[in-house]
Parts: structure tokens; C-alpha cells; sequence
């Protein structure tokens, strides 16, 4: 396959999974903002930042939701706006358009002609419904893909690209969330509460997931845990890093060769296996997160540097 | 009958009143059965099939939708198995002139030796590439995708307005168009009298395959070279690959190592044998041709001069395609092939002859002038069509340079069926076939009709109101 190729569908993957979580971060911050007592929290700005936005609004004063909903959704120039996404993943998929299914290149090209099309003031308007539909049309994708495409080197690095982002994205979230989840007598921002919890779960659509596994029994360590560590949560670190494995392997078969990449996956996977969440917190959770965080940089140019491109 | 007397109609001209030639009979019946309402919404489907499937052609930067459709036609326009046998003749005596047209330029110039044509047109055309002297691409094939522009002005007489030597484009439309007519209309296809046309993938395929380097050892590996998804053709160059099963790739995916072409892929490096290029001449190499082009793969040329790379078409193909060398094609085919052309050129007055210039600067005003490089359409003065001051200015011009300009007469195309607005009536149509050329010659009984969708227009061209039909071959 060519390495052009094998790019494209790896950003086609980045770039579908980037704006499906940059949705589930603009229905958490509206959440956020809904809840009494959240006028003068500045709940946009760590939002904002898990998605490498910096706001231009000093420190002193809140970023606003006009603000943030223009930058996540909308905003052309902020190469990770869903629209930029969207924008981006239809042109990686045009550029390989016989590696992809009919079905693939239908989704792309409507989301990319309606996002296109929309202006400011109806993205806010209609918010709700925008969400909703960009979250259904990447599940539109996804589910195309994974029942119309050959399971070939295509399929595992368009794969690769979305766990990848996923991973990558968690970790952002709880690397500016990560005080909330701290033990009580290590408490540093101090709005820590009920919501705070709850609404790191809501930015995964783990709220309910999360209540079948430890009924209701919200506490910091649990809900770190079960992030990070719990391999059955389709979100969580750990599920990442073993479907990320997973494709490399098949590709490691297919190519009868294998590189660094692979090694650092491993070994980033058996990690996550052994580790206890205790140890986690015992180390330093936000040590971890960073640590974890450049890992998976390392890991994307290990896998691009592997594979040509 | 057509609304103007000289039009040929190809439904009904020459049948006896109410009647329809042979070749129709079934469209005749199809359509009357079918009625207009029916075909009207029919076509929306069809419309809505092509833009599901993305069949679209690229426009950018001129505002609007950026992926255009062309307009299709449900009507298909129809060839008898006799009309057929002839034009096949025609297009393969043609293609195998030009082909040894470009050999003998290339090498000895007989044919300018010989006196027939002038060595100016040759060696100072612009598409005259000279690093291409001496050079022997396998089979002696430099144009391995001939698409032949054949109109038709009476019930025999069929005749070339243009060929096209470099990269001719259309035939995903040809496909394209079969298939949804297959798919919405299969019972016009129940009576197995319509000749198939889908291996032209395999066909070009082997074409390609054929005329490998003499390098290449084993199966050869063929790419499509496509300058890239902004390109007005990109749509086609995407869909031949994938009907090909071969890499669709960019310049930047190619590079020149060790004397040989590469691709790069997941694995490394792959030698690549032979490349189906869509880009022009001018951007294969920035090395050999323009060295201020950003495109191309540097030192793709030498790997081809030592031929371990086949490039379809070879660099410098073009010259037979020029507007000004057309008009020796016929006597091209008698002096490499010893034959009569059997379809005839467009009657064709060459400026660069002082008596043919004469006459054209006489009767501007019923010919159609063609500047000699011009494409599309560009620097055209349609006689019938033009205003005092612009023939006047067109004049000067070609007293200027009288060697740059060509005239014809306005042609009377002839009308196909068509469906419109409240009526199915004739509209003006031409047709392009695509013949394939490699250590033998191949060619799928069909082509390309372009019509013309405004009526009375003889304009066929997609961007100013022109479409296209499915194009029927019977069997006998």
C-alpha cells in the first residue's frame, strides 16, 4: 500500500475520533455551565485547552460559551474545530478515495457539505441538534467502515489513527482535569465535587457505563481507575492501547516485520495491565498523565517513521 | 426530420414518414412506451445515482459547487453493426498512423524528407519534445490512449474533427453511463444486442502491461500518475485505477534511485515498470523539462531514456494532435501504411498556404478558424456566429501570421434523440471512442457522446450546456 495512502486513512481516523471528542467536550462544558453556581467558574478555558486551543480572554474574566462554541465547532482557523476536522477527513479521504467504501465517501461528503455551509450564528442557535448530528454521522462512519471495508492494511491504520486520537484526547482531558480526580487531603483547585466528577465521565458518555461497573459509588479514585485503567471501557486508556496493539500486530503479521513501534506500544499496554491505581496515585496522577501523554506522541511518529509516511 | 434541412437526424432521417431507421428501432419503441413523464423522472433518479457515486467533475476556484455533474441523457445514442465495422476500421487505421507518425519524427523524419509535411510544423511545434530523438519506447508505441473526436454530417459520411494523442479523457463517463442504464433500464439490454463495453479496464490493463520495459522482469507493476485530487479529472483517474486494480499516485509518492522509478509504500520501496500518466509533458520531470516546476519526479526521464520505465504517452506525443498537423493525417496514413484513410479528415484550409488563405480571409463569414495551438474552444472565430468587428480583428490576425490559423466550414452535426423540457427532440452530438494501442490494437465497441443540450447549439463542450449519453453499438 502506498505510504500516502496508509497517511490518509491514519488522519482520516485522527481526524473523524478528534471532532467526535471535541463534541463530547462541548456537551460537558454546556453541561458545566447549566449547573447553579457556575456563572463565574471559568469551565470553558481547561475545555479549550484540552483540545490545544489557548484563549485569547485574560485570565481574569471566564471565557464565554459564544467563544468556545465558535472555536470548537465552527471556527475555520482553528485547525481542531470540528469543522476543521471534518474538513480535514474528507480531504484525506478524497485523496484516497479507492481505499475507501462508497458508503465512507457518502458520510464524508455530506458532513463536509453541510459543516461548510453553516454559519456562526446557527451553530449556536441550533447547538444541541449540531452535536447530536456530528456524533451520529462519525458513528455513521465508523460503522460503515467497519462493515464495508476490507480488512486489509487500510482498515488497520485508518484503526490505528482513531485509537490513537481517542488516547490521546483522554489523557488531554484529564491532563487540565486531573485536580478534580485528587484525593481529598491533596485537593489544588478546590471546586471539587459531585459535578466535577460527573462531568469528566459526561465528556465520555461514561456516566452510564460507569454506574453498571460501581453503582453509583462516585469517588475520584474509582472514576480514575475506571479511565485509565478499566480494559472494558471502550474509552478508557488501557482499551486504547490494546486495540492499538491489536492493529499493529496485524500489520507486524502482514508485513513480516516489526518495528519500534511496536515495542512501545507493548509495552505501554502490559503497563497498563500491571499498574494498580493505587501506584498511580502514589507516583503522582498528573505525572502519569504526562508521561503517558508523550508516550503516545512518541508512538504516532514511531508508526509514521515505521511506515514511510 | 430535423429542423434545419441540412441536419442529419439520426433517428428518423431517410426512413419513410413515421418511420425510424433500424439502428432506433428499439430506442423508437422504448421511448413511446416509456412516455414523457415516465423519462422525466426517471432522469431525476439517474441525476441522483451519478452524484451518490460521486461521478463529478472538478471545478475549482470559479465559485459554486466545486464537483460538478455533467448533464446526462437518458437516451442512448445508437451505432449499426455496419456503421460500427467501418468507423472501427477507421479509428485503428488512424491510430496506427499517428503512432508511426510519432516514431518517424522521433527518428529518421521520412515523412519531412519526403516533402509531404513541412519541417517547421515538426521540429519548432512546442509539443515537439527533441530529448525524445533516438529514443525507442517499447512496441514503437508513444501514444498509447488515441481518443479520436469523429462527427458525423450525413448517413455515410462520418469524418475526424480532432484526435487526441496525450491523455484524452472521457471514457469513465463512457462507463459510467452504460452501467446506469444497465442498472435502471435492464430490459433495453434483455435481447443481448447491445455490444458490452466493460473490459476496456482489463483491456488498458494489458495495453499496459504490454509494452513494459524490456527492463522489467516478471509481472510488471503499473501505476496511474494523477496530478492530485484538485485536478478536473481526478474523478476518472481514481475510478481507472480502482477498475484497473493498480496504485492511483502522485508525483510526491514517486522518486528515481539506483537508475530505477519508485513508489513509496507501507513496505518501502516498490519498483514501479510502467506509469499510465495524467499529467501534462511539461510537469513529468522537473530535471529534463521545467525546472521551475515544484511537480513532477526528478529524474523520471533518464530512467525512462534507459528504459527501465515505460511513460503512456511518451513525452512529446502531443505533436500529432496539433490542429495544424491534423490536417496531414490523411496523408500520414498513406505514407506509413500504404492504405486509404478510411475516415476522412474534416475539410481543412491550412493559412500557412497563401491560395487557402486567401480564400479563408474571403469567406470569413460561413467558416469556423481555429488557432493552430488553441484548445477548447479558445482562439475560435465561428464565422456564422461572429460580428463584423470581430472577423475584421481576426483578419488582421491572420494576415499577421497567417501559419498559426486553420479554417473549416460549420459543420452540420448530426441530432440524436434527446429528452427535453416537454418533448424528446434532436440535438447536435459528436462522439470520441478510445483506442487502445499497444503490441495490438484494442478497442471497445462504444465511446463517448458528447450533445449538445441547447437546441440548435453545436457547442458539445460540458462547460458551456453540453452533456452525455450512454452510446450503443448493436451486434448483428
Amino acid at each position: 500500500m502506498l505510504s500516502r495512502t496508509a497517511e490518509n486513512l491514519f488522519w482520516l481516523g485522527r481526524y473523524t475520533e478528534r471532532a467526535e471528542c471535541t463534541v463530547r467536550l462541548l456537551e460537558m462544558g454546556r453541561r458545566m455551565t447549566m449547573l447553579p453556581g457556575m456563572e463565574d467558574r471559568d469551565e470553558w478555558r481547561p475545555i479549550l485547552l484540552a483540545t490545544g486551543v489557548r484563549s485569547l480572554t485574560p485570565e481574569s474574566e471566564p471565557v464565554s460559551e459564544t467563544e468556545a462554541v465558535r472555536t470548537l465547532l465552527i471556527d475555520a482557523d482553528n485547525p481542531s474545530s470540528i469543522r476543521s476536522c471534518l474538513s480535514h477527513a474528507r480531504n484525506n479521504g478524497r485523496a484516497v478515495r479507492t481505499a475507501l467504501t462508497q458508503d465512507m465517501w457518502e458520510v464524508l461528503n455530506d458532513s463536509w457539505r453541510r459543516l461548510e455551509a453553516m454559519g456562526e450564528a446557527t451553530a449556536c442557535r441550533e447547538l444541541p441538534e449540531v452535536l447530536e448530528w456530528v456524533e451520529t454521522r462519525t458513528a455513521i462512519l465508523r460503522g460503515t467502515a467497519g462493515n464495508g471495508m476490507l480488512r486489509n492494511d487500510g482498515y488497520d491504520f485508518l484503526r490505528l489513527g482513531g485509537y490513537l486520537e481517542r488516547a490521546e484526547m483522554m489523557l488531554r482531558l484529564l491532563d487540565v482535569k486531573y485536580f478534580v480526580l485528587l484525593p481529598e487531603t491533596e485537593v489544588v483547585g478546590g471546586g471539587r465535587d459531585h459535578h466535577q466528577w460527573r462531568s469528566v465521565l459526561h465528556a465520555n458518555s461514561a456516566v452510564r457505563a460507569y454506574h453498571h461497573v460501581y453503582r453509583g459509588d462516585y469517588s475520584p479514585w474509582k472514576i480514575a481507575d475506571f479511565l485509565i485503567l478499566y480494559q472494558d471501557f471502550p474509552r478508557s486508556l488501557a482499551f486504547s492501547y490494546a486495540r492499538i496493539t491489536d492493529h499493529l500486530e496485524k500489520l507486524a503479521r502482514r508485513y513480516g516485520e516489526r518495528h519500534s513501534c511496536h515495542n512501545t506500544a507493548a509495552a505501554m499496554l502490559a503497563r497498563l495491565s500491571d499498574l494498580e491505581m493505587g501506584e498511580i496515585f502514589q507516583a503522582g496522577l498528573h505525572e502519569f498523565i504526562l508521561d503517558a501523554l508523550e508516550k503516545t506522541d512518541h508512538l504516532a511518529l514511531d508508526i509514521s517513521r515505521a511506515y514511510h509516511f | 426530420m430535423g429542423p434545419e434541412g441540412g441536419v442529419f437526424d439520426e433517428m428518423t432521417q431517410g426512413a419513410a414518414k413515421g418511420a425510424v431507421r433500424p439502428a432506433y428501432t428499439s430506442v423508437a419503441a422504448w421511448i413511446e412506451q416509456t412516455g414523457l413523464s415516465v423519462l422525466h423522472q426517471r432522469r431525476d433518479e439517474a441525476e441522483a445515482l451519478f452524484r451518490r457515486i460521486g461521478i463529478t467533475f472538478a471545478v475549482y476556484g470559479e465559485g459554486g459547487d466545486p464537483e460538478r455533474l455533467i448533464p446526462f441523457d437518458l437516451i442512448p445514442r445508437v451505432f449499426g453493426a455496419d456503421e460500427w465495422r467501418r468507423m472501427r476500421a477507421g479509428i485503428e487505421q488512424r491510430a496506427r498512423a499517428l503512432n508511426a507518425f510519432l516514431h518517424d519524427i522521433y527518428h529518421r523524419g521520412e515523412i519531412v524528407r519526403a516533402g509531404i509535411i513541412p519541417a517547421p510544423l515538426i521540429y519548432q511545434n512546442d509539443a515537439f519534445v527533441p530529448e525524445m530523438v533516438g529514443i525507442d519506447p517499447p512496441g514503437r508505441v508513444y501514444s498509447h490512449v488515441v481518443g479520436i473526436d469523429i462527427v458525423r454530417t450525413g448517413p455515410d459520411t462520418f469524418e475526424v474533427l480532432e484526435d487526441n494523442c496525450r491523455t484524452p479523457s472521457g471514457v469513465s463517463y463512457m462507463l459510467e453511463n452504460r452501467e446506469i442504464m444497465m442498472r435502471m433500464f435492464p430490459e433495453l439490454f434483455a435481447s443481448g444486442t447491445i455490444a458490452g463495453i466493460d473490459r476496456y479496464p482489463d483491456d488498458l490493463r494489458s495495453t499496459l502491461e504490454e509494452v513494459a520495459p524490456p527492463a522489467c522482469e516478471g509481472d510488471p507493476t503499473v501505476v496511474l500518475l494523477t496530478p492530485g485530487s484538485l485536478n478536473s479529472a481526478y474523478y476518472e483517474h481514481s475510478f481507472l485505477a480502482d477498475l484497473m486494480g493498480v496504485e492511483l499516485v502522485e508525483p510526491a509518492d514517486l522518486f528515481v534511485d539506483e537508475g530505477r522509478v519508485w513508489m513509496r509504500t507501507t513496505r518501502g520501496p516498490q519498483r514501479v515498470d510502467v506509469i499510465y500518466r495524467r499529467i501534462d509533458d511539461d510537469y513529468l520531470d522537473p530535471l529534463a523539462f521545467r525546472r521551475d516546476s515544484l511537480l513532477g519526479v526528478a529524474g523520471l526521464f533518464d530512467v525512462y531514456r534507459s528504459g527501465r520505465v515505460t511513460l503512456c504517452s511518451a513525452p512529446g506525443a502531443g505533436v500529432a494532435d496539433d490542429k495544424a498537423v491534423y490536417t496531414y493525417v490523411p496523408e500520414m496514413i498513406s505514407f506509413y501504411l500504404g492504405e486509404r484513410p478510411i475516415l476522412k479528415n474534416v475539410q481543412t484550409w491550412r493559412c500557412m498556404e497563401p491560395d487557402a488563405c486567401a480564400h479563408v480571409l474571403d469567406n470569413l463569414e460561413e467558416l469556423v478558424v481555429k488557432e493552430v495551438h488553441g484548445s477548447g474552444g479558445y482562439g475560435m472565430l465561428i464565422g456564422p456566429k461572429s460580428t463584423a468587428a470581430e472577423r475584421a480583428d481576426f483578419a488582421k490576425r491572420i494576415a499577421a501570421d497567417p501559419d498559426a490559423f486553420i479554417a473549416q466550414p460549420t459543420l452540420e452535426l448530426s441530432q440524436a434523440p434527446t429528452l427535453c423540457k416537454d418533448t424528446v427532440a434532436g440535438r447536435h452530438v459528436d462522439f470520441r471512442p478510445f483506442c487502445l494501442v499497444g503490441r495490438s490494437l484494442r478497442l471497445v465497441p462504444g465511446g463517448l457522446t458528447r450533445v449538445a443540450l441547447v437546441e440548435g447549439s453545436l457547442v458539445v463542450n460540458s462547460s458551456q450546456g453540453g452533456g452525455v449519453k450512454d452510446t450503443w453499438v448493436l451486434v448483428d
